[in-house]
């Protein structure tokens, strides 16, 4: 390769942080305190050492794992999972699409934005397991808990990234569809929903696959499904059972996400 | 020809606009267009023409003035009577503006949304003289096989064919038209344009059709509005754009190769809109 003389000009590309000793200081400032972070975790190395022997003990109290004693709570928690999965994600979705068109800063005047933007921004704020504990204080132990909970968790995430979503859309062809005289809900039917409808279609089966995880989760604090029987198996030290369990709760996620995996891929 | 008459079809008055950024796109704007005259609205960009056409249908909120459709004064109308008043607008826009996933038929018969009741449109159960009208529009615009083809497959001309169709089937008194050949090359520029002014003469169709190329508006339009900062600096017929005139539309330059000479489309006639085009990428 032959290099042209040139005239020396030399040229990098203009750096995030312009100001150098803010840039410099800042990397260094970083480093310093992730070293500190990891000198005060006070790592027991003996501890450890002895852990891991523990913890094998504990892999092997799994195997094999044990379907047939606790048989018939097994199949009554999955089933009570995935009745709470599908009326939450259900509910969720239903409550999500107005929240979320409320939430479009494109379609909503701003009093009904920034209402739909606070319920949005509660139900994103609590965490899954604070929700279920305070619904089963409220309605008690079992799957309505964890229904309300689940539902509550997807209006959080569906009417947000809906909401986004619809601010995306082309105005273009909005302003089209208003400028024939059309109402508001022709708006919707004929300008907003051809547009979003791929990927409301996407997320809600995407939720469908979280609200299933989420639904073995939430049974540890009492929300009922196939958490409640993972839990009441561990506290029976009944490990070949809990694996049983936690083996089919993984072959149940995989096999939605594969199917949802296929619906996604058809409806773009 | 080129003057308004008093009582025109789509009267403006004092028309302004201002943007809350601060911009003034219009500034007082007095505006006549009688019933089936088609008229080119040019100017350099950020003139004013797109907001001065959003501001007839109001898809623009004007800030003062007064615009009249025959007679009734659309600023001011409550929302359902704008709707009401919208219907006799039809609009055709630069990048088409279909909505993708839907198909052709679906496009062309929104239009009609302004007729028909929510359910009725909801379930795509149309009047039958809608959808009759809706293929016939389709017939004219040569885009009848087409039907159940979604607009997203469909080419630059062939989309603007389905807006045209879209706009005509809204029954309109007036179309609204935003840069109609913008996307597309010169061929099928002057295409749509012959189209949009043969149906305006058909169906006795006033227009104002913000346009760029200063070459097709002298060819295609009765009579030429200049828009510079928001307000009217020429209103008269194609051929008085001289060089000076030109000059105080868009400023200082050589118009000399702009200027459209002969009146028939030979083929000398696309190269003035040609050369305008080249000018732009030197």
């Amino acid at each position: 390769m032959s290099v042209i003389a040139g005239t020396g000009r030399r040229w990098s590309p203009p750096p995030f942080i312009p100001n150098p000793w803010l840039r410099h200081g800042l990397t260094v400032g970083a480093a310093v305190y992730l070293a500190l972070a990891l000198g005060s975790l006070e790592v027991n190395w003996t501890r450890v050492v002895e852990g891991l022997g523990r913890g094998w003990h504990f892999v092997l109290a799994f195997a094999p794992p044990d379907f047939v004693s606790r048989r018939a709570e097994i199949v009554e928690g999955l089933a009570e999972s995935l009745v709470m999965t599908v009326t939450s994600t259900v509910i969720g979705i239903a409550i999500s699409i107005p929240i979320g068109l409320g939430a479009a800063r494109n379609l909503a005047p701003l009093p009904v934005y920034l209402l739909c933007r606070g319920i949005v921004a509660v139900a994103r704020t609590l965490q899954e397991i604070i929700v279920a504990i305070l619904f089963v204080a409220m309605v008690g132990f079992g799957p309505l808990a964890g229904m309300l909970t689940l539902s509550f968790a997807t209006i959080g995430f569906l009417s947000k990234l809906l909401a986004e979503d619809i601010e995306d859309t082309d105005p273009g062809q909005l302003e089209a569809i208003r400028a024939t005289g059309a109402s508001w809900l022709q708006l919707l039917n004929y300008g907003v929903q051809p547009q979003v409808m791929p990927r409301l279609i996407g997320l809600s089966l995407y939720r469908f696959d979280i609200n299933f995880r989420e639904s073995a989760v939430i049974g540890i604090v009492g929300a009922g499904g196939i958490g409640a029987t993972l839990n009441t198996a561990f506290d029976r030290y009944e490990y070949d059972t809990a694996a049983a369990i936690l083996l089919a709760i993984i072959v149940i996620v995989m096999a939605a996400e594969y199917l949802s995996g296929i619906i996604r891929r058809r409806v773009q | 020809m080129a003057g308004a008459d008093a009582d025109g079809l789509l009267r403006l008055e004092g028309l302004a606009k201002r943007y809350p950024t601060g911009d003034e796109a219009l500034r007082g704007v007095d505006l006549s267009v009688p019933a089936g005259q088609v008229m080119a609205l040019i100017g350099p960009s950020g003139a004013g023409k797109s907001t001065l056409i959003r501001c007839v249908n109001r898809l623009v909120e004007p800030t003062r003035g007064r615009v009249f459709l025959a007679g009734e004064e659309v600023t001011g109308l409550g929302a359902a009577a704008l709707r009401r008043a919208r219907r006799r607008m039809g609009m055709i826009f630069q990048e088409f503006a279909l909505v993708e996933r839907l198909t052709v038929m679906e496009n062309v018969l929104s239009g009609r949304l302004g007729y028909v009741g929510f359910w009725a449109s909801w379930l795509r159960r149309f009047p039958p003289g809608d959808v009759e009208a809706a293929f016939r529009l389709l017939e004219r615009v040569g885009l009848v096989e087409f039907v159940d083809k979604r607009a997203d497959e469909l080419s630059g001309g062939q989309r603007q064919r389905v807006g045209i169709a879209r706009a005509l089937v809204q029954e309109p008194q007036i179309l609204l038209i935003d840069e109609p050949t913008a996307s597309l090359d010169p061929k099928t520029s002057r295409q749509i344009m012959r189209l949009i002014c043969e149906l305006c003469e058909e169906r006795r169709l006033a227009a104002i059709i913000n346009i760029h190329d200063v070459g097709l508006a002298q060819m295609f339009a009765q009579r030429v509005v200049g828009l510079r900062q928001g307000k009217v600096v020429y209103d008269g017929p194609p051929a008085g754009l001289t060089p000076e005139v030109l000059t105080t539309i868009y400023g200082e330059e050589d118009w000399a190769q702009t200027i459209r000479k002969d009146d028939d489309e030979g083929p000398a006639g696309p190269r003035a809109a040609d050369e305008e085009r080249m000018a732009g990428l030197r």
